[in-house]
């Protein structure tokens, strides 16, 4: 679906016409990203994260179709594989390899972004909740991926990062160390499991890809939202994506990769840790077992749970861990509020803020030795986590007020009517 | 009814992680209450590494040639007697300066051989090192496990700074109050030497450089071979072996920012140009 007054596509030249009359995919493209899909005219840079992370994809699945060409994916040779034939021997292995780890941290960033714009703007609500749903299973997908990557190089953090998330499992009750060792296909990481390792790492960034086509198929029915909140009224509301969007995503991309630039040439190590240049040891274990930074605040949630209540404290973290994104499946039922944007309800805004900081708690936390402060933080930021979700969200947004919204679109961007 | 009902499903389920995370949260409190914090031996005297400024450090840093083959000089005539470097090949070293021949001459000089296996024999025997050969594998005895070193100045934080403040930390004194504190600290296991920039504070490598290794060492640049100078060579060394394409990797990232900086302006022109007179 589209609005009525989108344009439609006429091909000039003769080729184009041969080939679209045959095979309609000039026809899609322009439909989807050209000129024939309006889009609001006042979205704001926070739009622009949705491309930004397709184009993390493409760097991705590209670097790593190479570095998987120099990659051998045995526990004897994947750390040389990687850090001397690809590091030192392969012409520009060394970029290959950083453009890849800090790809991977790039595209976490852009994907945060790009969900709390989803948050601040109310975008899961209808009718867009298919579209938010499977963001969320390509969230999943990507946690997946990105962790299944790291054990590749098969450093310490690799084995120990493995062996850490695969006992996951066993806190399943009573088929849980089953699981975990069909899993692994051993009784530690070893040979099987870094196999199996690589194979679905690289699998699952086309699975990825496959979901963004749903993702932005579903995103084309309602079309985009936009800062108001307020659907689309009238064609002077909307401008045609290309050339409007498609300029605006240019720049945006560039600034993107420049930020990527500096990290790959500058502080291709930074986000990394040190103890993965050390090769895996099955008998020596780490001071301080952490994930990447993208994983800290769903570890700070794991090792907040430390009382055994009914259940053992390890089932009650990895239960948590797992709700704590699950949660946001439901978030398009758990947020009755008629009104989107956060710009329109004063409460739903503040506590929005309230959950950045409680993020970035959780993150710092994770990322942090298990020290009781640390874990007394994570337990308060963990409980306010699950409350703002499961409570506090639920309820505000029923009873609060929201400002009163702009007539259109066009409205708010001409400034008729007063508002904020 | 339904929605009642889902209403207070999601409170449950919210109330009941809230209020496990509360009993732990208790549990924490009143643990830290019974036993509170008690400093420990290595947070007291464990020290964070002291500055060291190489000319490789920073986002622009390029290597000091001179130094980098004075580091390798002390890594061949001390380190290499208990340290392998795996991951390096005699090749590479044309990354420090040297030529064909001299390269050539350093791989075959080199007194620990590469295992070779006679296959009519049936027995282990060695050959030289070529230029094309890996540093060679180093069998240790004693007490210890010495790391191979071609990593290690990214496997530790701080790197660099961190392996040359544990060769200059053997003769500095630990922290006055901590020592007061955890006398018994300070005693080093037997086979173990005390240095308050070793994570353990004790480890199993005796002080490499000390003013024995002077004359064994012996600089010919002109450079005085102090314990401090080697100490910082041989880290500037070890940066080196851990990434020999960093100075490219600095080169390339200036040219591809300087482009990207380029085109990024064009593109926000582009977009300026595009979007005028539609207010948004
Ligand atoms: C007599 C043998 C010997 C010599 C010579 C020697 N080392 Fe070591 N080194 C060891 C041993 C043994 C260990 C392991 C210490 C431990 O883990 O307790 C070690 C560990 C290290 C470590 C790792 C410390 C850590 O954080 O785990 C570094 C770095 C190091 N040596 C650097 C050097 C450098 C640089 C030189 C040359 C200047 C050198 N070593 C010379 C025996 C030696
Ligand atoms: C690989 C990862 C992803 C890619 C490539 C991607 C791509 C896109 C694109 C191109 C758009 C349209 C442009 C925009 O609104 O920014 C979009 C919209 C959207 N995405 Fe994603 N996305 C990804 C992950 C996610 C995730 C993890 C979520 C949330 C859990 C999510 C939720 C949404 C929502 C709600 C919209 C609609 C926004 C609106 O119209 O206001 N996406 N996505």
């Amino acid at each position: 679906m589209s609005f009525p007054w989108a344009k439609h596509y006429e091909p000039k030249h003769p080729l184009m016409q041969w080939i679209d009359s045959r095979l309609p995919l000039p026809r899609f493209v322009y439909n989807a990203i050209g000129g024939g899909y309006p889009v609001p005219r006042n979205l704001n840079y926070f739009w622009n994260f949705g491309v930004l992370a397709g184009v993390a994809l493409v760097i991705q699945i590209v670097t790593g179709i190479v570095l998987a060409m120099h990659f051998h994916s045995s526990a004897a040779e994947a750390f040389n594989s990687v850090n001397v034939g690809i590091m030192r021997d392969v012409n520009a292995g060394w970029f290959l390899r950083f453009a890849h780890a800090n790809g991977a941290s790039m595209f976490f960033i852009v994907v945060y972004i790009h969900m709390f714009r989803g948050l601040y703007y109310g975008s899961y609500k209808a009718p867009r909740e298919m579209v938010w749903l499977l963001g969320v299973v390509i969230f999943l997908l990507m946690m997946a991926t990105a962790f299944m990557g790291y054990v590749l190089p098969w450093g310490q953090m690799s084995f120990w990062g493995a062996q850490v998330i695969t006992g996951f499992f066993s806190a399943i009750p009573v088929v849980g160390d089953w699981i975990r060792v069909w899993l692994l296909g051993g009784y530690a990481p070893d040979d099987a499991a870094l196999n199996r390792f690589f194979s679905l790492h690289y699998l699952l960034p086309f699975v990825i890809a496959g979901v963004i086509i749903l993702h932005i198929w579903a995103l084309h029915i309602p079309g985009s939202s936009n800062p108001t909140g307020v659907e689309v009224k009238g064609e002077q509301d909307t401008v045609p994506f290309h050339p409007y969007y498609t300029a605006k995503d240019g720049f945006g991309v560039g600034i993107f990769l420049i930020f990527f630039t500096a990290l790959v040439f500058f502080y291709p190590d930074a986000l990394g840790h040190p103890d993965n240049y050390i090769p895996a040891n099955p008998l020596s274990t780490p001071a301080h077992i952490v994930p990447e930074w993208y994983f800290w605040p769903f570890y700070a949630i794991l090792r907040a749970f430390t009382a055994d209540f009914i259940l053992p404290a390890k089932l009650w973290g990895v239960l948590a861990m797992f709700g704590s994104i699950l949660i946001l499946f439901f978030l398009p039922w758990l947020d009755k509020s008629p009104v989107r944007s956060a710009n329109y309800r004063p409460v739903y805004r503040t506590l929005f803020w309230v959950l950045m900081v409680d993020v970035l708690v959780l993150g710092y936390c994770g990322g942090s030795p298990a020290d009781p402060a640390y874990i007394i933080a994570s337990q308060l930021a963990s409980a306010y986590y699950f409350a703002h979700f499961l409570i506090i969200l639920p309820i505000v947004s029923r009873l609060e007020r929201p400002r009163p919204l702009p007539g259109s679109i066009t409205e708010a961007v001409l400034g008729t009517t007063k508002t904020a | 009814m339904t929605s009642l009902l889902m209403r207070s499903i999601k409170f449950l389920v919210g109330l009941g992680f809230v209020g496990v995370l509360l009993i732990a949260l208790w549990g924490t409190i009143s643990g830290l209450i019974r036993e509170g914090t008690p400093q420990t031996a290595e947070q007291a005297l464990h020290e964070h590494p002291k500055e060291l400024h190489l000319p490789s450090n920073g986002p622009f840093g390029k290597f000091d040639l001179a130094q980098l083959q004075r580091g390798f000089k002390v890594y061949e005539k001390v380190c290499a007697q208990c340290h392998s470097l795996n991951l390096v090949s005699f090749r590479e070293l044309a990354g420090l300066g040297y030529n064909e021949a001299e390269i050539k001459k350093i791989a075959k000089d080199w007194p620990v051989k590469q295992p070779v296996f006679d296959n009519k024999a049936g027995t282990w025997g060695e050959r030289d090192n070529t230029p094309a050969d890996r540093f060679p594998k180093v069998y240790y005895a004693a007490n210890g496990t010495p790391p191979d070193l071609s990593l290690i100045t990214k496997a530790r934080h701080d790197g660099a700074a961190y392996v040359y403040s544990l060769m200059v930390g053997y003769t500095e004194k630990p922290d006055a109050e901590g020592a007061k504190k955890f006398p018994e600290a300070l005693k080093s296991p037997e086979g173990l030497h005390f240095n308050k920039y070793f994570a353990n504070l004790h480890l199993a490598m005796p002080a490499p450089l000390t003013d024995a290794q002077i004359d064994t060492v012996k600089y010919t640049d002109g450079t005085p071979t102090t314990v401090d100078q080697m100490a910082q060579d041989v880290s500037a060394f070890l940066v080196w072996t851990a990434e020999p394409t960093m100075q490219q990797r600095h080169r390339f990232g200036v040219a591809v920012l300087i482009f990207l900086i380029f085109a990024t302006i064009l593109g926000y022109g582009a977009y300026r140009n595009v979007w005028r007179g539609m207010k948004h």
